[in-house]
């Protein structure tokens, strides 16, 4: 049934009452030629042509074509915690199977299971109907970017903790002497599986926003899973020197996320989308998207450059959660502009 | 059919499309509609669609904004500076120095329920379904309010209905009188219409119907008299399709409407490109230094 109720089904002579309702406003309408309601409001008129000065708005009346976006502060905040989470899963193998370094390793595991968790709570506070989370994982529709992310949120979620929990095991059983064959594949397998998922969980967002019906997003539907996948690797790499892991192969990562957010910026920046780049250049989103530019990008790749190590991590941390609310803004403010809506679905 | 037909119209009549497997559509006149929002009130009524308030607008008598989660019919007024095909212009717009072309035209938009549907494709719960007949529907019962669905739609149909509202915090748009439809009765605004501006039937009947329409008003002079079904796009077609005088941009709709799910390839390429890239750059580092 639709809506809050009523329809067939309704017991009694209620329906045949709204159906004699339903022909008693088409004479109505017949008779005086117009119809009003709670919330249908007929008062105006049209205006004599000429009384409106200087030129027409786009669309009709310069009213949106497209709807804003009606997600909140959560989900620029999950795209950052999420990407900075996933990315970690990553670093977290390198460093295991590369590197070697158990230490770094399950510090980059922390971070992806606390941050799954805070995921999935951002994720559910922002859900209109929050207790019915779980729908998410009713069924999975690859054409759903929302689907293909729970799903893989869940079961990055579940598997990180299960990373976390037996490489931390077999640590302890190492230092005292034991650890089995069979642990170190258990340990091997779920930190490759928490990587993988990790790798997606950090670059979906991307698609998520890009393959819309948002102007400003869906022009850059190619840049925003780049974008977003490197500023969680990013993120990870800066946390984890703030948490007091230098290892140079963090450095590394920093230097190549940060340098590689100086060419996501300067994409943004030089793109030619006609009305669509409004939003990313003026107003409050073009301001923050240029802030969290400006700070991911060029500053915190000449502070970690200079070795400053904490202070170019602290400035890719914030660009990096920054330009995520930037492009959330951009996006509400490009669903508003009716004309980059009519060129991006023009003729 | 023809147009002053009353109760004789098929969109009075019972009908059994649904048992009968026939996919239905709704196809929208603005030349014959007198803006009289009949269709605006029968839907809200006969839906329980809640008050969702009142703010004058000035853009002539339209107070309803778009459409949304609580408007799921909605009746545009525009005002053009243009000749109404052969019509003359009222006095209204004399000038001194001649007349000022004038057309005000009404047309009554809805829920296009398209064949290819974005907010159907970016539903992530499965709340949202293609009915027997062919419409595209909401499961009220299943929808957590996520809001991939309102971003998904190129048109601006959908929306998330705000809190105090009943429903608040699931998405709503037009249901095509599914309830209506599943006991053989038309849906309340085509019910509702004085002028059948709305007409309900089966998709192959109104599509063969428009054709003629539009050939009756390019003979009388409104050459401009185009459909708007959005077949030769991505969409693939609407069931709830329009005639328009004009560029469908000014009517708020987008000329060429494109379901979002085309920009899935390139987005997850590249998704799936960064992901790699991402593990290699990490390897590197830890392997080097």
């Amino acid at each position: 049934m639709a809506g809050a109720g009523g329809g067939p089904g309704t017991p009694g002579g209620a329906q045949e009452d709204r159906e004699r309702r339903l022909a008693e406003l088409r004479e109505e309408a017949r008779r005086t030629g117009t119809v009003s309601a709670p919330g249908v409001n007929v008062e105006g008129g049209p205006l004599p042509a000429g009384s409106t000065s200087g030129a027409k708005p786009a669309g009709y009346y310069g009213q949106p074509v497209v709807k804003a976006p009606v997600w909140t502060w959560e989900i620029p905040t999950y795209f950052f915690v999420g990407g900075l989470a996933g990315m970690s899963a990553v670093i977290a193998a390198a460093a295991r199977f590369i590197g070697h370094d158990a230490a770094t390793s399950i510090a980059a595991l922390w971070i992806a299971a606390v941050g799954a968790v805070i995921s999935a709570l951002l994720l559910i506070s922002d859900l209109g109907r929050s207790s019915r989370f779980l729908n998410m994982l009713r069924v999975f529709k690859r054409r759903s970017p929302m689907s293909v992310g729970a799903w893989t949120l869940a079961l990055f979620g579940g598997l990180s903790v299960l990373a976390l929990t037996l490489a931390t095991a077999q640590r302890h059983l190492l230092s005292a002497g034991g650890g089995s064959g069979a642990l170190a594949v258990l340990v091997s397998v779920s930190s490759l599986g928490t990587a993988v998922l990790g790798s997606v969980l950090g670059t979906y967002t991307g698609v998520l926003i890009g393959a819309t019906a948002i102007p400003a997003w869906h022009r850059h539907r190619v840049l925003l899973p780049a974008h977003f996948g490197i500023a969680g690797l990013g993120s990870s790499a800066a946390l984890l020197q703030l948490l007091g892991f230098h290892r140079p192969a963090l450095v590394a990562v920093a230097l190549a996320a940060s340098g590689a957010e100086c060419l996501v910026g300067a994409t943004v920046e030089l793109a030619r989308h006609g009305a669509a780049d409004r939003a990313l250049r003026t107003g409050r989103s073009g301001a923050l998207l240029r802030l969290g530019g400006l700070l991911a990008g060029p500053t915190a790749f000449v502070l970690w450059l200079m070795g400053m190590l904490p202070f170019g991590a602290v400035a890719f941390l914030l660009g990096a959660l920054v330009s995520r609310f930037g492009w959330l803004a951009a996006g509400r403010a490009s669903a508003r502009d009716p004309q980059s809506t009519l060129e991006a679905q023009g003729g | 059919m023809s147009i002053g037909q009353g109760t004789e119209s098929p969109n009075q009549a019972a009908h059994d499309y649904l048992a009968e497997g026939r996919t239905v559509g709704f196809f929208t006149d603005p030349t014959v509609c007198i803006g009289c929002k009949a269709c605006e009130v029968a839907c809200k009524e006969w839906n329980m669609v809640p008050d969702d308030g009142y703010a004058w607008s000035g853009h002539s008598y339209d107070n309803s904004g778009d459409l949304g989660a609580s408007t799921w019919r909605h009746v545009k007024f525009l005002e053009q500076d243009l000749a109404a095909g052969n019509q003359v212009a009222g006095p209204m717009t004399v000038e001194p120095g001649g007349e000022e072309p004038f057309r005000w035209l009404f047309v009554s938009d809805v829920c296009k329920h398209c064949e290819e549907a974005g907010c159907l494709e970016a539903c992530p719960t499965g709340s949202i379904i293609r009915t027997d007949n062919g419409a595209v529907f909401v499961q009220d019962d299943v929808c957590n309010g996520c809001g991939a669905c309102v971003v998904g739609c190129p048109f601006g149909v959908i929306d998330r209905r705000p809190k105090p509202l009943p429903g608040a915090g699931g998405a709503f748009k037009c249901t095509f009188c599914y309830d209506r439809q599943a006991v053989g009765l038309t849906p309340a605004c085509a019910k509702a219409c004085p002028t059948e501006s709305i007409q309900f039937g089966p998709l192959d009947e109104l599509k063969e119907r428009a054709a003629v329409r539009v050939h009756e008003l390019r003979q009388s002079g409104f050459e401009d008299a185009r459909l708007y079904d959005a077949a030769d796009t991505s969409v693939r077609g609407v069931h709830a399709f329009f005639l328009l005088l004009g560029d469908p941009g000014a009517y708020g709709l987008p000329p060429r409407p494109e379901v979002p799910t085309v920009h899935l390839g390139p987005a997850w390429a590249s998704a799936l490109t960064t992901a790699v890239m991402a593990m290699l750059i990490a390897v590197v580092a830890f392997a080097l230094w």
